[in-house]
């Protein structure tokens, strides 16, 4: 597979909204990128502000190859994404990408697992995929907004909660043996939290189900150069988040 | 391909088809940026540094934001000097790019040895980094004392042909003093500034954001302590000197050459804008129409004070 070629594309905002308590959902314009954007793949952004130097790694939500255009999702947690949230439809952004490796998107029965804004890449995922069910978790029903974008996309969902508020109460791995025992996926795809991804891959091992896994790391380029975003793969190389990455088989970085 | 002849410059020997240099670091080994830059019309890609055995680097975070700035401790993770020489150096061939090796050693002898190693066709210059705030072996010592400083710079000299830049670590009383002793020990050219040492802290968890405590600070913040010393240094000293410190725009690049820097070099603005130094050029190009200059040499040192 031929890598596609890595680009500053200078976008224009045609959305962006507060879509849950602190998380945002910005939609722009970027027809090459549109065309190009693989789900597992992410962009880095540059936010424009005093003093911000960086661009922000967002994994890409969704493409829209005949409209050309882009979504992400971000969470506010700092300067940088606090910016983020006055930029205005009609605004002009710098998004350099599309960046790393994506999820297996061939044929087959796919679950996808994910917690949080794990569920953003993912997401992108289901809209490619064919056949896939999704596990959705998070700590209540007002984190699991989520459920609107995979509805359409996916042919069952299973949701937990921490709390009870809706769907299963507990953690979402718990669901997992039961769901991964009757045997109708092909493959199981996870992004989330550490844990998360660390269980429902040894859980997916001991059932002998395939399991990609998405990490995040921090990050100053995304193109291989600053060496920030370093993990440990299980046969002791080193390995880059950004170039290796962000989707590895769970046997490559999970013991 | 063809380059404007007027950014055309010569360092110690070294054809360069513009003045504009990547730092060691922030370029990977240059292949990594080929899909925004053209390779060839960068004055040289100063690769990431290398050490005499492949490095895992520093455990932790490695990487913080700062105002207007980032700190690293990443720890010359790098493949060493064999892997580089049998892989990556055969498979830059093809750039036709001013491949200059940044080696950091443990021992004076680490940089002979690295250097007799690396005196081979595809090996434009050496740099030694004699500055490294991140690493607990040797780096620092040999950059802050100028007796080790030249000691290292003769160890090189002494097993290569090839130019041999040292790099200037800023975290020092006296920075002209280390210059003018590596210079006398037969540096072929100084690179400088080397990154700020610095820490940041969070103060919810009231523990060190990065995981070796402290790191190097880069970036816009760190232009004004770069550019005054680049300026003390190129008073002092008869041999090139490459400029460096937060270089992020062809203004910034022609303070430095007007401070007396020969040649500028980029870092941190590639992770930001990965053909920055094609921006720099065409900057610096209508720079000399506007000031209706020759050739950018004629830049150089030219601050009127």
């Amino acid at each position: 597979m031929p890598e596609t070629k890595k680009e500053n594309h200078i976008t224009e905002v045609i959305e962006n909204v507060k879509v849950s308590e602190g998380v945002w959902h910005i939609t722009v314009k970027a027809p090459k990128l549109a065309q190009a954007a693989k789900p597992g793949q992410f962009v880095q952004v540059l936010v424009e502000g005093a003093g911000l130097l960086l661009r922000r790694p967002l994994g890409i939500a969704g493409a829209d190859a005949e409209q050309g255009t882009v979504e992400l999702f971000y969470r506010v947690l700092g300067k940088g994404t606090a910016k983020l949230t006055g930029y205005r439809a009609g605004d002009s952004l710098s998004i350099l990408g599309p960046l790393g490796h994506g999820f297996d998107t061939s044929a087959g029965n796919v679950l996808i697992v994910g917690g949080g804004m794990g569920l953003a890449p993912t997401k992108f995922l289901a809209e490619r995929l064919e056949h896939c069910e999704a596990l959705l978790g998070g700590r209540n029903a007002g984190e699991l907004f989520w459920t609107k974008y995979y509805e359409p996309a996916t042919e069952a969902m299973h949701i937990t909660t921490d709390d009870g508020s809706m769907g299963t109460k507990g953690f979402t791995v718990a669901v997992l043996p039961e769901l991964l025992a009757t045997g109708k996926y092909d493959r199981v795809a996870v992004c989330g939290p550490e844990i998360m991804m660390k269980k429902t891959f040894e859980i997916c091992r001991e059932q002998g189900v395939p399991c990609e896994v998405s990490l995040e790391k921090r990050m100053a380029c995304g193109l291989g150069a600053c060496l920030s975003c370093n993990i440990d793969s299980t046969d002791g190389r080193r390995l880059h988040v950004c170039q290796d990455g962000p989707v590895f088989r769970g046997e490559e970085v999970f013991a | 391909m063809t380059y404007d002849p007027r950014l055309a410059v010569d360092i110690c020997g070294i054809h360069m088809n513009t003045p504009i240099i990547t730092a060691s670091g922030t370029f990977g080994f240059g292949e990594e940026f080929a899909d925004f830059v053209d390779l060839e019309r960068l004055g040289g890609v100063m690769v990431k540094g290398t050490t005499l055995l492949p490095r895992r680097g520093n455990e932790g975070v490695r990487i913080a934001e700062t105002p207007a700035g980032m700190l690293n401790c990443i720890g010359l993770e790098n493949p060493g000097a064999e892997v580089f020489l049998k892989e990556t150096l055969p498979r830059l061939k093809k750039y036709n790019m001013n491949v200059i090796v940044n080696i950091s050693g443990s021992t004076t002898e680490d940089y002979g040895t690295l250097a007799e190693m690396l005196d081979v066709d595809g090996v434009a210059a050496i740099e030694l980094n004699v500055s490294c705030p991140n690493v607990k072996e040797g780096g620092i010592v040999f950059g802050t004392d100028p007796v080790a400083a030249s000691a290292v710079v003769r160890a090189a000299k002494a097993h290569t042909k090839k130019p041999v830049i040292l790099k200037l670590s800023p975290n020092v009383t006296d920075i002209v003093m280390m210059a003018k002793a590596v210079e006398e020990a037969g540096a072929d050219a100084v690179s400088l500034i080397n990154t700020l040492m610095g820490m940041a802290i969070d103060i919810r968890t009231k523990k060190p954001v990065l995981g070796n405590i402290t790191g190097g600070l880069s970036g816009p913040c760190v232009k004004p302590v770069a550019l005054r010393m680049v300026w003390q240094v190129a008073k002092a000293v008869k041999i090139p000197v490459l400029g460096m410190g937060g270089i992020s725009t062809a203004e910034d690049a022609i303070e430095f050459l007007l401070a007396g820097a020969s040649a500028v070099v980029v870092g941190t603005a590639n992770f930001v804008d990965p053909s920055v130094t094609m921006t720099i050029a065409d900057g610096i190009a209508a720079y000399l129409d506007e000031q209706k200059v020759a050739h950018v040499n004629e830049l150089v040192g030219a601050l009127q004070a």
